[in-house]
């Protein structure tokens, strides 16, 4: 009797666990059936290298090139701001922060880290944009550069956080190892404990890298949904994300070309953002094995 | 040259006393050991000589510790550490190459020719008796090693800063007996050029390589004279109880 | 002689660079705080919780969206909780190291990096259209289940773990079943853990805005839910509309959204954090 239960009960677990299998299996099916069936109409040729794309518009172009140049772009700037801000913070914390000043500054960054997307959305065009419009007056109100500043914000706490898992995670050891050979506080950590955990503090960077390329909110309220191919950060641009909620905000049916474009490019993106994330896991499992 | 002299040195950990009225004179180019059971102070007394203890924020010593009739509770750490190398208990190479391992304390204070800090790898090496094992191999992961391995080239980074003073904390209680055994030469044969301090919880390794040893029990020093006489005919009852066994 | 001064007095620049980028940091957070409040706290009234929204801005107000919100952290909640819960039980209590376990866990971590807006497309595909659901509270709440899964099982798993083996073996040598240890002893002990890590899980799907919009989440919607099946807004697509308005009235109700919806936030982190304190004091073992 019990013993029945108890299998019952197993099952029921299993089930659970493997709704994880089924989600994922779910996202590739969908993706992959409205994908194909845009690819029907249009060539893989012309939509990896068609520089202009007007989906919703006559004439129609399907190149997804502008609106990967606007992710890019983005999350370049986003780097630019979060990469050496977050490993600075992460040595701080890691090394030089007293334990009460870890206890503060912790919570901080969790808080940034949770808040939501629009309101950095918001951040950017109500108080980011206009400061960078007093120093560039050629500034469009949407621009690229003001949601590469929010998105670097926004992954900051993330890049600082796992780095300074990965800094504290350099055995005492090692470091009582340089400060007996006469090893400054600054030497020790720059030259010893950050080289030790660069693959950890690497995995960091890809995976924030790829939140970046997955932000929504904040890019489409802050850069714009003009899709662009240009390098200048101070004009609007439109990213893959910004491009989906824009088909999704308006009444494209299902069954169309536009409804299946958005199929197509979340495909892109999730294929992006899948070989980071296993990139960054495989990096770290590497990084595991050298202290073990 | 290079005496150690330790003047009423007293340290605690938080309230807790855990070295009492140490005095102590270290001579120069000899091999001294610090014998005791644990607990009972002698790795703080030897990481008290090159101020490690300073990053433990609860720890606090009174008293002097003079090399060369200099303080070196008054001085800068950083300096006085380049002139008191120390190995660890556990090998603790650097996840770098060999070759970077042994030039990285050089480096970081201010030799950059390439032919130099080759040159000091090299001496270093050989003078930890590891040269011959590992001459092919510099570019290799010292993390490849063997623990023993390990603990030399520990050793050559230490030489390679050009201490006069090498401290070593139980440096073989992780290796296996072979790698002890090359250890302890190495050891005996260093004392020509430098003034080594041991701690060890093993007397058989005392007895071997030093020729000075210091017995603490608790916190306080209970004996100190030439290995010998210490092991042979110790003048305290502690003494002999902890040397035969009795205890500890 | 030595270099020592020179040494250190690079390793004070460097200290002062590492002071500064985890200062701005915080300065960031008190400015987005300083714009938000500033610019909605004269509309934060009585007035604006109560109302719908509206094109006349100063009689539009966020009763739907706060009640929606609400509606959807319930039902996420209460989808998300057992399921994730279920499968952290099964991935630590029944399932030893094997293959199975191991796709399951690498799959879950890369879930976890899946953007949100790829989770809208799938509930689209999957919810809305397939099952039929609609444009409602449930194909919103399933969509954002999915979305916050993998974190829940993750933090539950480590709630788990933290359970000592002596308390199941303890139990066992009484004559416990697998699932009355399971569930009397290891549930019961790693339940703070648990709640803490799902709570922090809620508070992210409920700052989310691009998977519901993605579902359709974003009409004008002028009454509060009734049942689970009623179509709905939340607080961040109700805010990212009153943004996208060219007119800065709207902009101001969107501030005032954003303060409604921070002080939401804070609530539910501030319950996680008390869940944390206690267990963290009364169960050290």
């Amino acid at each position: 009797m019990g013993r029945l239960k108890d299998a019952v009960i197993e099952k029921i677990l299993l089930a659970c666990a493997l709704i994880s299998i089924l989600t994922m299996i779910g996202i590739v099916a969908t993706l992959l059936f409205e994908t194909i069936n845009f690819f029907s109409e249009v060539s893989i040729a012309s939509f990896l290298f068609d520089t202009k794309w007007t989906p919703l518009f006559k004439p129609a172009h399907y190149g997804i090139l502008p609106l990967i140049n606007g992710t890019l772009i983005i999350t370049i700037g986003a780097a630019a701001v979060a990469l050496p801000l977050g490993i600075l913070t992460a040595i701080f914390l890691s090394e030089y922060a007293s334990p009460k000043f870890r206890q503060v500054a912790k919570p901080v960054l969790e808080i940034l880290a949770g808040v939501p997307t629009v309101v950095y959305g918001y951040f950017a065009l109500t108080f980011i944009t206009p400061l960078l419009r007093k120093a560039y007056p050629e500034t469009n109100i949407f621009n690229a550069a003001s949601a590469s500043i929010v998105v670097g914000i926004l992954i900051l706490p993330m890049v600082a956080s796992l780095s300074e898992d990965a800094i504290r995670a350099v055995p005492r050891s090692i470091r009582e190892g340089a400060y007996a050979l006469g090893a400054t506080p600054f030497e020790v950590s720059t030259k010893v404990a950050v080289p030790a955990a660069l693959s950890g503090i690497l995995a960091s960077f890809i995976l924030a890298l790829s939140r970046a390329i997955g932000e929504t909110m904040a890019v489409t309220i802050a850069a714009g949904m003009m899709p662009r191919l240009t390098l200048n950060p101070l004009e609007g641009v439109q990213t893959m994300t910004a491009y989906i909620v824009q088909v999704s905000l308006g009444d494209t049916p299902r069954g169309t070309i536009g409804y299946q474009s958005i199929f197509a490019v979340a495909m892109v993106l999730f294929i992006m953002t899948l070989g980071m994330n296993i990139a960054s896991q495989l990096i770290r499992q590497k990084y595991r094995e050298a202290y073990v | 040259m290079t005496s150690i002299k330790i003047k009423n040195l007293n340290a605690y950990y938080g309230e807790k006393q855990v070295l009492k009225e140490i005095n102590l004179d270290i001579g120069e180019k000899r091999v001294t050991a610090i014998i005791g059971p644990s607990g009972c102070g002698k790795s703080t007394l030897l990481r008290c000589i090159n101020r490690m203890n300073d990053f433990i924020d609860i720890f606090r010593a009174e008293g002097e510790i003079d090399i060369d009739d200099k303080d070196i509770m008054q001085m800068d750490p950083v300096l006085l550490r380049k002139q008191v190398g120390m190995v660890f208990q556990k090998p603790n190479p650097f996840p770098k190459t060999i070759f970077e391992n042994v030039a990285w304390g050089p480096k970081i204070h201010g030799t950059k020719d390439k032919s130099t800090l080759n040159k000091i790898v090299n001496n270093s090496l050989k003078q930890a008796a590891l040269w011959d094992e590992v001459k092919g191999r510099l570019k290799d992961n010292a993390l490849g090693l063997s623990g023993g391995q390990q603990q030399r080239l520990c050793i050559a980074r230490a030489l390679a800063v050009s201490p006069e003073v090498i401290l070593l904390d139980e440096p073989c209680s992780a290796l296996d007996p072979v790698s002890t055994a090359k250890i302890e030469d190495l050891i005996v044969a260093l004392k020509k050029h430098y003034t080594i301090v041991i701690v060890t919880h093993n007397m058989q390794q005392a007895a071997r390589v030093s020729d000075n040893t210091a017995f603490l029990l608790n916190g306080d020093l209970i004996e100190y004279s030439d290995t010998d006489t210490l092991f042979e005919t110790p003048k305290d009852k502690r003494t002999e109880d902890y040397i035969t066994g009795r205890f500890g | 002689m030595d270099n020592v001064t020179a040494r250190k007095r690079i390793g004070k620049v460097f200290w002062a660079m590492c002071l500064a980028s985890t200062g701005i940091a915080l300065i960031v957070l008190a400015m987005l705080l300083y714009d938000s409040i500033t610019d909605g706290l004269p509309w934060l009234d009585l007035q604006f919780l109560s109302s719908f929204p509206s094109r006349i801005p100063a009689r539009a107000g966020i009763k739907s969206a706060l009640y929606g919100s609400i509606w959807m952290m319930a039902f996420t909640a209460l989808i998300s909780l057992p399921l994730g819960i279920g499968a952290a039980l099964y991935l630590e209590e029944y399932e030893k190291e094997s293959l199975l376990k191991r796709i399951i866990e690498t799959n879950i971590s890369n879930l976890a990096g899946v953007p949100s807006i790829v989770y809208g497309i799938l509930g689209l595909a999957l919810f809305v259209r397939t099952l039929r659901l609609e444009r409602s509270i449930l194909s919103g709440a399933l969509t954002m289940t999915l979305l916050i899964l993998p974190v829940i099982i993750i933090s539950s798993q480590e709630a788990i773990r933290a359970v000592p083996k002596s308390i199941r073996e303890a139990s066992y040598a009484l004559g416990a079943s697998k699932w009355e240890t399971t569930r009397h002893h290891v549930l019961t002990n790693a339940l703070p853990g648990i709640l803490t890590g799902s709570i922090l899980a809620l508070s992210r799907a409920l700052g989310e805005a691009a998977p519901l919009i993605m579902i359709g989440a974003l009409t004008f919607i002028a009454f509060t839910p009734q049942t689970p099946f009623d179509p709905f807004t939340v607080l961040p697509i109700q805010i990212f509309n009153w943004i996208s308005r060219p007119q800065e009235e709207f902009r101001f109700l969107a501030a005032a959204g954003i303060i409604v919806l921070l002080i939401f936030l804070l609530s539910m982190n501030a319950v996680a954090i008390i869940i944390r304190n206690r267990y963290e004091k009364y169960s050290r073992w």
